[in-house]
């Protein structure tokens, strides 16, 4: 449970043994694809049922909790219903595109999945540019909301696709930013490398005020980003338009749900990896006994305990807060969030520089 | 002097910045506060409850004749609720017997109440001398069929206290 | 003369004409914004109201007094209360008898706390409209005290019809009193809870200040009164300029701003939540005994013309009775405050966005079938 990279390997000496490379590779691949999709299918799952109860909670009321145990099997049942409506065809819809965007929006975000460290050896890819390539791959998920909303013929959907776009690539700025300062600190863009820097400290404890201002604006950025929280207009502007997802039904509209919740899953993750220290576990100062304990939780546990709690406080903004305008939104990103993330990360390189952090 | 405003810009810029930061952590102040409290959550869960779950004594539920233990019920089809009522719901069929002194009387025969029409305005209760109409609890009106809200209130086999039978 | 939103010749160019409604996804009814974008602004706006018109008027016509009260109910569903009250004082007055103090006392404790569920329920609308969905199930959580103070007396929770010419239906339950007490007790500890959550909110401060602004004189010309009037210092508090009921016996300030804006619109609410529960306190423990019904012969207005105004939770609502002398009347008519204060979105909400114009008509509080009738 603590160490999987001797797992790992007799995975793959054993398949090495058995078949010639290229089978070996092959079917490695696919190995690790089934239990990656199946991840995914399953915590997206568990992530809708999760707000769903959380939200009732703040709202003084329980939330499903008739299908199945406590409500578990609510969104299987949801997910059956959705499988079983109509796909709507549009006359006058350019039909590729509007049937391939929902898929590259899922695409992307599986393929950021795949590199996250989720304990120690357990990293489906390990790059050295870790960091940069999560970062290039949730731009490729944009490119799938425009041309849904552009596919769907209908003005509506082209405003709301607009909107969005104009939002997420605007925000990407300050994500980017902010986990600049983590690479400051941290002198590598590579994931393993990034947690093991962790090792003496989190980097939000580490960094001191800098490295919380970067948090704050990373946790901002990151909810502007996957179209939540206080920043939902695009999608749940039902006063008047429904957004760039309204022309679709059935599988593909479920695609898009999901995308959107395993993004946040994503957005979090990174912020656990980056700031609050990965599968590392809690170790306070040199206390070795109280150190001795939090080892003993597996870092699994670790990792999603940590990623769990950003996850709530990011569905805490979205039933807290009244939704932005758009012209406020971009207000926000370009007139306060950037030039506060640029100020930080020079004050960040100068500390790393004078070695003024913990 | 414009250095002067320009530091003040400077200032007003971040002390907005505080205010609105503090703004939105007493909102989630308030929202948290209730998420820890899971006694302050208020729904009832209803079919389960159906035993406990009691309205209030004044409900207006559903119209009823009160009948007491030997099945006789008070209403002397005076008439006054049918002309209270402002919709028509209320139709009274009766039949005329000869009474004791020889002068015809009327005798209940059906006391139709019509619950679709009913707007529970509540004229028909105390429009009545004899007090034979009262609200019943009953809440669960819902039905398959249109026509089983067309309900007769007398019971089968009641005779009347006013008609001294 | 300056020309009315039927002279907008309807064809010019890059114009957008979409409709909101009649079903809305928000909560205010069925009612249909004809509004014509540019962009992203509403360049103007036709509202097209009477998709509920049941012909309350004239089904009145051959109703007598206490019977037509149940209709009125139904016009105002959020302040059905003050509705029942506006035509029991208009009967009475016609027919010059006066209701004992404690008939009064317990009217008026009945209309402060409809004017509070009413605000209860607008918050809840509001915040949602917005965006802050929480708001939606604080405020109606606490709407339930209130309602189930209305059902342990007068059996029903929304149509009430227990205020009738000539007094009440029936006495108030034993528990009143304890129950008012607690209530208000309650409520001044979740009110402070309800600005924290929104009224200091950054983003909802943003989104509703400078937000359709409305100047003293449109408020005048077009007749906006109620809370919306009064966020624009129009002062029209019936309650103070003819006051009825016990409203000469308690004190209380009327709540006037002079912004105009939504922002003010909605400040005025909050704080005539607070002035209400003021009044409760005044009057809950001070009712004096005495008769609930007046034992009249018959209920009939003589010949002759009638009016009588009373502050509902949106604004004036004017009862006009026309009589000849039948138990029922020749001709009513309500002077419903909603369909004054429709009329004035036009002019609030052109030049703002789409997203502005939710939260303007938000802020006015129209409950539709009060528009229809």
């Amino acid at each position: 449970m603590y160490d999987f990279t001797s797992l790992i390997d007799s995975i793959t000496t054993s398949l090495n043994r058995n078949f010639s490379p290229f089978w070996a590779g092959t079917i490695s691949m696919m190995l690790l694809g089934i239990v990656l999709l199946l991840f995914y299918a399953v915590l997206g799952l568990y992530l809708v049922y999760a707000e769903r109860k959380i939200c009732a909670r703040m709202q003084n009321r329980m939330g499903p909790n008739r299908v199945g145990p406590m409500g578990l099997f609510q969104t299987i049942a949801d997910l059956i219903k959705l499988l079983l409506k109509e796909l709507i065809f549009i006359r006058n819809a350019d039909n590729f595109l509007f049937n391939i965007a929902p898929f590259i929006v899922i695409v992307a975000s599986i393929m950021a999945i795949g590199s996250l460290p989720f304990a120690k050896g357990l990293q489906a890819v390990d790059l050295n540019i870790g960091v940069l390539y999560i970062l290039a791959i949730s731009s490729m998920g944009v490119i799938g909301i425009l041309i849904a909303g552009w596919a769907s013929n209908s003005k509506y959907s082209v405003i709301g696709a607009m909107r969005s776009g104009a939002q997420v690539i605007s925000y990407e700025l300050s994500v980017g930013l902010a986990l600049l300062c983590i690479i400051t600190f941290a002198g590598s863009m590579q994931f393993s490398e990034i947690i093991s820097s962790q090792k003496d400290g989190w980097w939000i404890f580490k960094g001191h005020i800098p490295a919380m201002i970067a948090f704050v604006i990373y946790l901002i950025a990151g909810t502007a980003e996957t179209n939540r929280g206080p920043f939902d207009l695009a999608e749940a502007e039902s006063e008047l338009t429904a957004g760039f997802h309204t022309e679709y039904s059935g599988i593909k509209f479920a695609f898009f749900f999901l995308a959107e919740y395993m993004n946040m899953f994503i957005i979090a993750a990174i912020a656990t990896t980056m700031f609050l220290g990965g599968w590392l576990p809690f170790h306070l100062f040199q206390w070795h006994g109280f150190n001795r304990i939090m080892d003993f939780i597996p870092p699994l546990f670790w990792f999603f305990g940590k990623t769990a709690f950003v996850i709530y406080v990011m569905m805490w903004f979205k039933w807290t807060f009244p939704r932005l305008r758009i012209d406020q939104l971009l207000a926000l990103e370009w007139k306060y969030l950037l030039p506060i993330n640029l100020m930080n990360l020079v004050l960040i390189a100068f500390l790393t520089l004078m070695q003024w952090h913990f | 002097m414009a250095l002067l405003k320009t530091i003040k810009e400077i200032g007003n810029y971040f002390y907005e910045i505080y205010d609105g930061v503090t703004s939105l952590v007493r909102g989630m102040k308030v929202t948290g506060s209730y998420f820890v409290r899971p006694r302050s959550i208020v729904t009832q869960q209803y079919p389960e409850n159906r035993d406990t779950l009691k309205m209030f004594d004044n409900f207006k539920g559903e119209l009823m004749l009160t009948h007491d233990e030997n099945n006789q019920h008070s209403c002397n089809v005076c008439n006054t609720c049918a002309r209270k009522c402002p919709n028509g719901s209320i139709e009274i069929i009766y039949k005329k017997v000869e009474g004791a002194d020889g002068r015809s009387k009327k005798i209940l025969d059906k006391y139709i109440y019509h619950l679709e029409t009913c707007s529970f305005c509540g004229l028909c209760v105390p429009a009545c001398d004899e007090l034979a109409l009262k609200f019943d609890q009953k809440f669960e009106h819902a039905v398959f069929d249109r026509s089983t809200l067309t309900k007769v209130l007398n019971k089968p086999g009641s005779s009347s206290k006013a008609s001294k039978e | 003369m300056e020309e009315t939103i039927m002279d907008i010749d309807l064809r010019e160019k890059e114009e957008y004409i979409i409709n909101m409604g009649p079903q809305h996804p928000s909560t205010h009814g069925v009612l249909r914004f004809e509004t014509c974008l540019q962009g992203e602004r509403v360049k103007y706006l036709i509202p097209h109201c009477g998709y509920i018109h049941r012909g309350i008027e004239k089904m009145c016509e051959h109703l007598t007094y206490p019977q037509l009260v149940h209709l009125t109910d139904r016009m105002d569903y959020l302040s059905a209360h003050i509705n029942n009250e506006a035509v029991a004082l208009c009967v009475e007055k016609a027919m010059d008898v006066e209701v004992s103090d404690r008939v009064k006392y317990i009217r008026t404790i009945f209309a402060e706390l409809t004017r509070i569920a009413s605000h209860q329920l607008w918050w809840s609308a509001f915040g949602m409209d917005l965006g802050a969905l929480t708001t939606f199930f604080y405020g109606l959580r606490d709407r339930e005290k209130i309602l189930d103070i209305f059902e342990e007396t007068t059996g029903s929770r929304l149509t009430q019809s227990y205020i009738t010419p000539g007094g009440l239906m029936a006495d108030v339950h034993p528990n009143f009193q304890k129950r008012i007490k607690e209530f208000i007790k309650d409520f001044r500890k979740k009110l402070p809870e309800y600005d924290q959550l929104l009224t200091g909110n950054i983003i909802f401060r943003e989104r509703t200040k400078g937000i359709g602004i409305m100047s003293k004189a449109d408020a005048i010309d077009y007749g906006v009164t109620g809370p919306s009037g009064r966020g624009s210092g129009f002062h029209c508090d019936i309650r103070k300029i003819a006051p009825y009921s016990a409203y000469p016996f308690v004190k209380f300030n009327e709540i006037t701003l002079v912004d105009g804006d939504t922002y003010a619109r909605y400040l005025v609410r909050m704080k005539e939540m607070w002035e209400s529960l003021n009044i409760l306190e005044q009057l809950v423990d001070n009712i004096p005994q005495g008769k609930i019904m007046l034992e009249l012969k018959a209920i009939k207005a003589p010949k002759g013309e009638y009016y009588q105004r009373v502050e509902t939770a949106r604004g004036e609502l004017g009862v006009y009775i026309v009589s000849d002398g039948a138990p029922s009347p020749a001709r009513i008519k309500f002077r419903s405050p909603n369909f004054s204060n429709l009329f004035i979105i036009n002019k609030l909400a052109a030049g703002h966005k789409i997203a502005d114009l939710v939260a303007i008509s938000g802020s006015l509080d129209l409950v539709i079938p009060d528009i229809d009738r």
